[in-house]
């Protein structure tokens, strides 16, 4: 094992930094406008949900030679030694040398794109992913881009038709590819084949392997350590709870964590793997699947946050711990050598409390393809169609044969102090032929399987009722095909 | 100099007078990050961060504060109490001398500020506040506006307008309707939050900057705190990330705090909220419940209305006043209300204390009548906007507002019959009924509502402003004026006028920093009035200007005043001269003459005598008409909007491309205000809406798909308003009632149009659900009824729901 190293190297535009000496949780926010007195990137909300803080970072693609990949995040919840081996881009990167505008900035000036201005920095980052990966014009997918960035001025419409008007790098632009290829050059010859981060500094302790194994070790040695991946809840500990965190480990940098495969048509999901990442294969299981998906948290958040995470966390509205469940997927969790599997449901024991020994760590998520006569549903029901926290989340896998119900696995969201099967109600149907008096004696079941709660989302009535109308959802949209059922969601999309 | 010549098209040749589509100043400094926001600024060294201690109750006593664990937190350099302010301790907006800087010993809402500590890093600050320890002795708190009438808790007298006999008017009407409507309130949520940043000066003075669109009354407050005159104080705004009216008067606070932390320690101190910080002790727009009795033929038209509003103010009285004024002024929207008794409380309760939000209670009136129209033609099975028409203001006996001002300028009947062609509104719903006969999930629904919104502060004494414009030599001007820049491009607005004035480019002007040393004794950058006013005093401190330089070219060429023009880039003097304006201008600096003026502006005819609730409080009205189109989830109340269609009036537009902008964003913000935006305090009165994560103000996806806006072609402002253009900045948000009033068609195609669908704001998922529910249930009892009468049972296979105190709707058609 090569040694690790202690001092954070990363490109800031096209300036090499390595930086020593820095308490671990200072975030790539307060970084940027403290330290590096640039103030471009602004701070709206300090929790990843308003996208005024929008950067861009750049990694090494290990799939394409010379290839780079690029995403969005909030730099407001990114801690600095995440940045290691990556190139940080931000609203100041994007002018020209000669002092003119980049195809994104000078479209937003053109359609009148900023008001106030102050979102207007997030949302040139946004525009320049888009022209990064070739431009966009379709409304589902500049939504999709833009979900994370909110603008109180504008209405939107004029930043729409500035993503529509910037165009992009063209897939073939020799300049863009080359200026890539050296980037990802410069970014391998900067961190070289080092054994990862170990930061010790007086404020807290940071630790970031590059392999699962080195992991298991270090969480052995150090059982209580905040595990951080994607950030997106851990950064709101320290922006609003002021929380130390100490040491940390930060799994973003395993790589056989990252994986994201396909075996025997089960999908095994890494721990680290990101929620872009594991978009595809999701939505390749079910749709809805893949939907679900597509309204977690924005683009940004999706970038930064992974689906072991929203699991290890264990909250009662994470939005696929339910959908996850319906589908019968398991958990393997790993300390020091020792691996074990469980089925996902099992690892919430109750509000806070999983089943997850100190030292422990969740390795991977293996979901099972549907078998071939199950149908899956899932909807998320929130305040806002996008970038929202749920209020309820209802998923099913319902099998259907002869016109009863051969199996079915229901499990919610936002109903209990975990995500949660609804067993009483399962035990109604199954076995039942699926006609009106199964459903209303469903919907009722229902009620003894659930006592939810009520807060600024919903109220409890509010949520067991919607519980019960996404029973008849189900049971319409897998009986009378022509009805329109969905204000959202019919087309997929992937991203 | 006389009234100038109307201008229909931008000058020729002239690049950025006033009609052209002018890039907002800050355009490329948005863009590239360059634009400086207080956040931004250089900090000097020594530079201290300040952060608030907040109250864990929503009223008591304190019965101890210990302060000693934050004072010898790392990094702290002083800790604030109420102790600890030099003057008065009261940032009252209103004199109403009910609004502490820092408590002295009671508190009054969860959140609210009780110290402020100042540190060398603002983590440090941050960290220390939640050292304190505090004991209370908790007091009754009001948390409702139930609870406030039942206690005639108010923060003000109550208002009465009144036309006419409405007790008669109701006995003897057709038909009559009753009803209470709750609406919420709405978060300004602009993306800056508040921030101020005070650098100490010598004598004891303070510079400050400020995220405020009152940068006056910040002057005048922080010099009343720090016990120094005004003049001890100099308040500086260049831009704000947002206003939306949360900074008219909301930044005093935090201003005063700085400033008196740079005055004790002689170090520059900063206060820059943290976004929950922002949302818990900074007011919001006002939430109303509204009970209403309505009178009216078989037309539709209303005969008498009584109208009662209860605003819930919070603890204080800031603007609430003027704000539930001008409820009652637009009560009646666009409609004679016969003979009309209006009653307005002004709830105290022990909740943040609401404030100033684009609109500024107009829209809370505006809503109310608009579900009332709805009302009346449910019951009378016509389509709502006829109902509408019919009751628009009209001639001689129907021109005249419960505040008895004459309505001389109403365009709706045009602006009606435009948006009806370009909408295809009549055939449109017509397609809607018919597809919701066969959808049993998803309905669909479809509105018009108008605008008709009062331009001028109902405080007469504020429609006043001042310019100051230096014109230098080599002929680039400088510009200031007191209206601030929160994004809505009123620095764009009024540099237009400027060159269109002196007939030069755009780029020739410097747009600058609103500053109170410039410019003294302004008014709020609010009421829609920044262009109007500001516009026009810097239009005649111009024409000062202009008027000594052609005084000077006429007895330097000796030609006569009236044959020296200016025209775009030069001036010509009669026959003798052709010169530029930089040249006239050098010419004139040589010869002695002053190149710097003063303008001041005051809106003329406005009048208004509270004590009657009569007068002219407006100089015009602003009209717009908006039809929008949703989709709503039968099963879950999820609901969308799918097209909008706007046509607004904005007279002859300073500048098309920022009025857009304004049309645009104001709707946007009022579908979230009517749709996605609830706020929601828990049991103790804490709220718990307090970030974006919780508060949902509308995404890019929210915006329509097909949204079709127009500036009516053919306005034109009948007073003479800066080159006859509109206010634009609040109007067009009420426009989003139309969405309100579409989600409420289509819930009430659930039950066949025959019930009243009762839809209070916001329109969430819930508040959807519920009305759906009941409309079900009641027709379910309807056609159940009917069903045993004539000895058929009722096919009605709905899925009995058991959601606890709510009936479900179980999908009517399940099973069909």
């Amino acid at each position: 094992m090569t040694n690790m190293r202690s001092d954070i190297r990363f490109l800031l535009g096209n300036e090499e930094r390595r930086i020593e000496n820095i308490d671990p949780q200072t975030t790539v926010l307060n970084y940027l406008r403290l330290d590096e007195h640039k103030c471009g990137t602004k701070e709206g909300c300090a929790e990843g949900d308003c996208g005024a803080c929008t950067v861009v970072l750049g990694e090494v693609d290990e799939t394409v030679p010379g290839a780079m990949r690029y995403r969005t995040v909030n730099a407001c919840i990114q801690f600095v030694p995440t940045l290691d081996g990556k190139q940080l881009l931000t609203v100041e990167h994007l002018k020209s040398a000669d002092g003119s505008l980049h195809p994104v900035q000078q479209a937003m000036v053109d359609t009148h794109g900023s008001q106030c201005g102050f979102c207007t920095p997030g949302f040139v980052m946004s525009l320049y992913k888009i022209w990064l990966d070739g431009g966009e014009d379709d409304r589902g997918a500049i939504n999709d881009a833009l979900a994370g960035n909110l603008c109180r001025c504008t209405g939107y419409g004029p930043i729409i038709e500035a993503a529509r008007a910037s165009g992009g790098a063209g897939i073939n632009d020799v300049v863009e590819q080359s200026r890539r290829k050296d980037v990802a050059d410069r970014l391998k010859g900067l961190v070289g084949e080092g054994g990862g981060l170990e930061i010790t500094h007086p404020r807290g302790r940071y630790f970031a392997p590059r392999s699962s194994d080195k992991l298991a070790q270090i969480l052995v040695t150090h059982p209580d350590a905040i595990i951080l991946a994607g950030g997106t809840d851990v950064g709101l500990w320290v922006t609003k709870h002021l929380k130390r965190l100490d040491p940390i480990v930060y799994i973003g940098d395993v790589a056989d964590l990252k994986s994201v495969e396909v075996r025997d048509g089960d999908v095994h999901i890494g721990a680290g793997a990101t929620y872009s990442d594991a978009h595809g294969a999701l939505g390749d299981i079910a749709a809805d699947l893949g939907e679900l998906v597509r309204r977690i948290g924005s683009r940004q958040i999706r970038n930064a946050g992974t689906l072991g995470g929203n699991i290890a966390n264990g909250s009662p509205i994470g939005d696929t711990p339910p959908a996850l469940i319906a589908l019968g997927a398991r958990l393997v969790l790993r300390m020091g050598d020792v691996r074990r599997e469980i089925p996902l449901e099992d690892f919430f024991i109750t509000y806070g409390k999983q089943d997850r020994a100190k030292g422990e760590f969740v390795e991977k998520i293996i979901v099972p393809k549907p078998a071939g006569s199950s149908q899956f549903r899932a909807w998320k029901i929130s305040k806002r169609f996008d970038q929202d926290i749920t209020a309820v989340l209802g998923a099913f896998a319902i099998t259907l044969e002869n016109g009863a119900v051969s199996d079915i696995r229901i499990a919610f969201g936002g109903m209990a102090g975990t995500p949660m099967r609804a067993k009483k109600c399962e035990a109604a149907i199954i076995g039942q032929p699926w006609t009106d008096e199964t459903l209303n004696t469903a919907r009722l079941a229902l009620a003894d399987d659930f006592k939810p709660m009520t807060d600024m989302r919903a109220s409890g009535e509010y949520r067991m009722l919607v519980a019960q109308n996404l029973l008849t959802k189900l049971y319409i949209e897998t009986t009378q095909p022509g009805v329109a059922t969905r204000l959202v969601g019919k087309a997929v999309s992937h991203g | 100099m006389g009234e100038t010549r109307e201008i229909l098209a931008p000058t020729t040749g002239l690049n950025g007078g006033v009609r052209s589509a002018s890039k907002h100043d800050s355009g490329p400094k948005h863009v590239t990050g360059e634009a400086v926001y207080i956040d931004d600024i250089v900090e000097p060294y020594g530079t201290l961060h300040l952060a608030p201690g907040a109250a864990t109750i929503a009223h008591g006593r304190i019965t101890r504060l210990d302060l000693s664990k934050v004072r010898s937190a790392p990094g702290v350099v002083c800790v604030l109490t109420a102790d600890d302010i030099p003057g008065a301790n009261d940032v009252s907006p209103a004199h109403t001398h009910d609004e502490p800087v820092l408590p002295d010993g009671i508190v009054q809402f969860y959140g609210q500020p009780v110290f402020c500590v100042a540190a060398e890093t603002r983590e440090q600050a941050r960290a220390a506040t939640k050292l304190a320890e505090i004991e209370y002795e908790e007091l009754p708190a009001i948390l409702s506006i139930d609870d406030a009438m039942a206690q005639k808790s108010y923060v003000a007298e109550p208002h009465v307008m009144k036309r006419g006999d409405s007790a008669s008017a109701l006995a003897s009407a057709p038909h009559r309707h009753a009803a209470r409507m709750v609406i919420g309130g709405q978060d300004h949520f602009y993306l800056e939050g508040h921030i101020s940043f005070a650098i100490p000066q010598e004598d004891g003075d303070v510079f400050i900057h400020c995220s405020t669109q009152h940068p006056s009354e910040v002057q005048h407050n922080i010099a009343n705190v720090l016990g120094r005159p005004a003049n001890a104080v100099t308040v500086e705004v260049r831009r704000m990330g947002g206003g939306f009216g949360g900074k008219e008067t909301q930044s005093m606070q935090w201003a005063a705090l700085a400033a008196i932390v740079a005055v004790k320690t002689g170090r520059p101190a900063k206060m820059r909220l943290d976004r929950d910080d922002d949302m818990i002790m900074t007011g919001k727009r006002h939430d109303f419940v509204i009970d209403y009795d309505i009178g009216f033929d078989d037309d539709g038209r209303i005969c008498g209305a009584d109208i009662q509003f209860a605003a819930n103010c919070g603890f204080s009285a800031d603007l609430s006043s003027a704000i539930a004024d001008r409820a009652m002024f637009h009560t009646d929207n666009a409609y004679y209300l016969g003979d009309v008794e209006i009653r307005s409380y002004r709830c105290k309760t022990n909740l943040v204390s609401n404030t100033a939000f684009r609109g500024f209670g107009g829209p809370q009136g505006m809503v109310a009548i608009e579900r009332i129209i709805d009302e009346i033609a449910l019951t009378l099975g016509l389509d709502p906007l006829d109902v509408r028409i019919a009751n628009y203001y009209g001639g001689e006996g129907r021109n005249i507002t419960p505040y008895y001002m004459t309505v001389e300028d109403s365009v709706l009947p045009e602006l009606t019959r435009d948006l009806l062609k370009s909408s295809d509104y009549r055939a449109r719903r017509a397609e809607i009924e018919a597809f919701n006969a066969q959808s049993p999930v998803i309905k669909r629904g479809i509105a018009i509502t108008p605008v008709k919104f009062g331009i001028s502060f109902t405080t007469t004494f504020l429609n006043q402003a001042g310019a100051l414009v230096h014109v230098y030599q080599d002929g680039s001007v400088h510009l200031n004026h007191g209206g601030t820049e929160m994004g809505q491009g009123l620095f764009i607005k009024v540099a237009q006028v400027v060159a269109e004035e002196f007939q030069i480019d755009l780029d020739n002007i410097k747009i600058t920093a609103t500053n109170t040393g410039k410019v003294p004794n302004t008014s709020a950058t609010a009421a829609s009035s920044g262009a109007d006013m500001n516009g026009m005093a810097a239009r005649n401190a111009a024409r000062t200007i202009k008027e000594r330089l052609v005084a000077f070219a006429s007895n330097h060429y000796g030609v006569d005043a009236t044959a020296i023009h200016f025209l775009p880039g030069r001036v010509r003097v009669g026959d003798k001269a052709d010169i530029s304006f930089a040249e006239l201008v050098k010419m004139a600096y040589l010869g002695r003459v002053s190149l710097s003026a003063t303008g001041y502006y005051a809106t003329p005819k406005i009048h208004y005598d509270r004590e009657t609730a009569s007068g002219r409080p407006f100089y015009y009205f602003a009209y717009g008409m908006a039809c929008s189109e949703v989709m709503i989830d039968t099963l879950t109340g999820e609901n969308r909007v799918t097209r909008v269609d706007i046509l607004h009036d904005v007279g002859q537009s300073l500048n098309p491309a920022i009025d857009r902008g304004q049309v645009e964003g104001g709707f946007i913000q009022g579908m979230g205000w009517l749709t996605t935006e609830e706020l929601w305090w828990d049991d103790s009165g804490r709220i718990r809406t307090h970030a974006p994560s919780t508060y949902k103000i509308p995404a890019c996806s929210d915006r329509p798909d097909d949204f079709r806006l127009e500036l009516w072609s053919s306005g034109r402002n009948v007073e003479k308003t800066i080159h006859r253009s509109k206010a634009v900045g609040e109007p067009p948000l009420m426009l989003a009632i139309s969405v309100h009033r579409a989600i409420a068609h289509a819930v009430a195609s659930v039950a066949g149009h025959k019930i009243v669908p009762a839809l209070d704001t916001p329109a969430t998922p819930e508040a959807v659900l519920k009305a759906v529910a009941r409309l079900a249930a009641t027709s379910a009892v309807a056609v159940a009824n009917s069903a045993s009468a004539t000895g058929t049972a009722g096919n009605d296979k709905v899925p009995a729901a058991s959601g606890a105190g709510m009936v479900g709707v179980g999908a009517p058609q399940a099973g069909v």
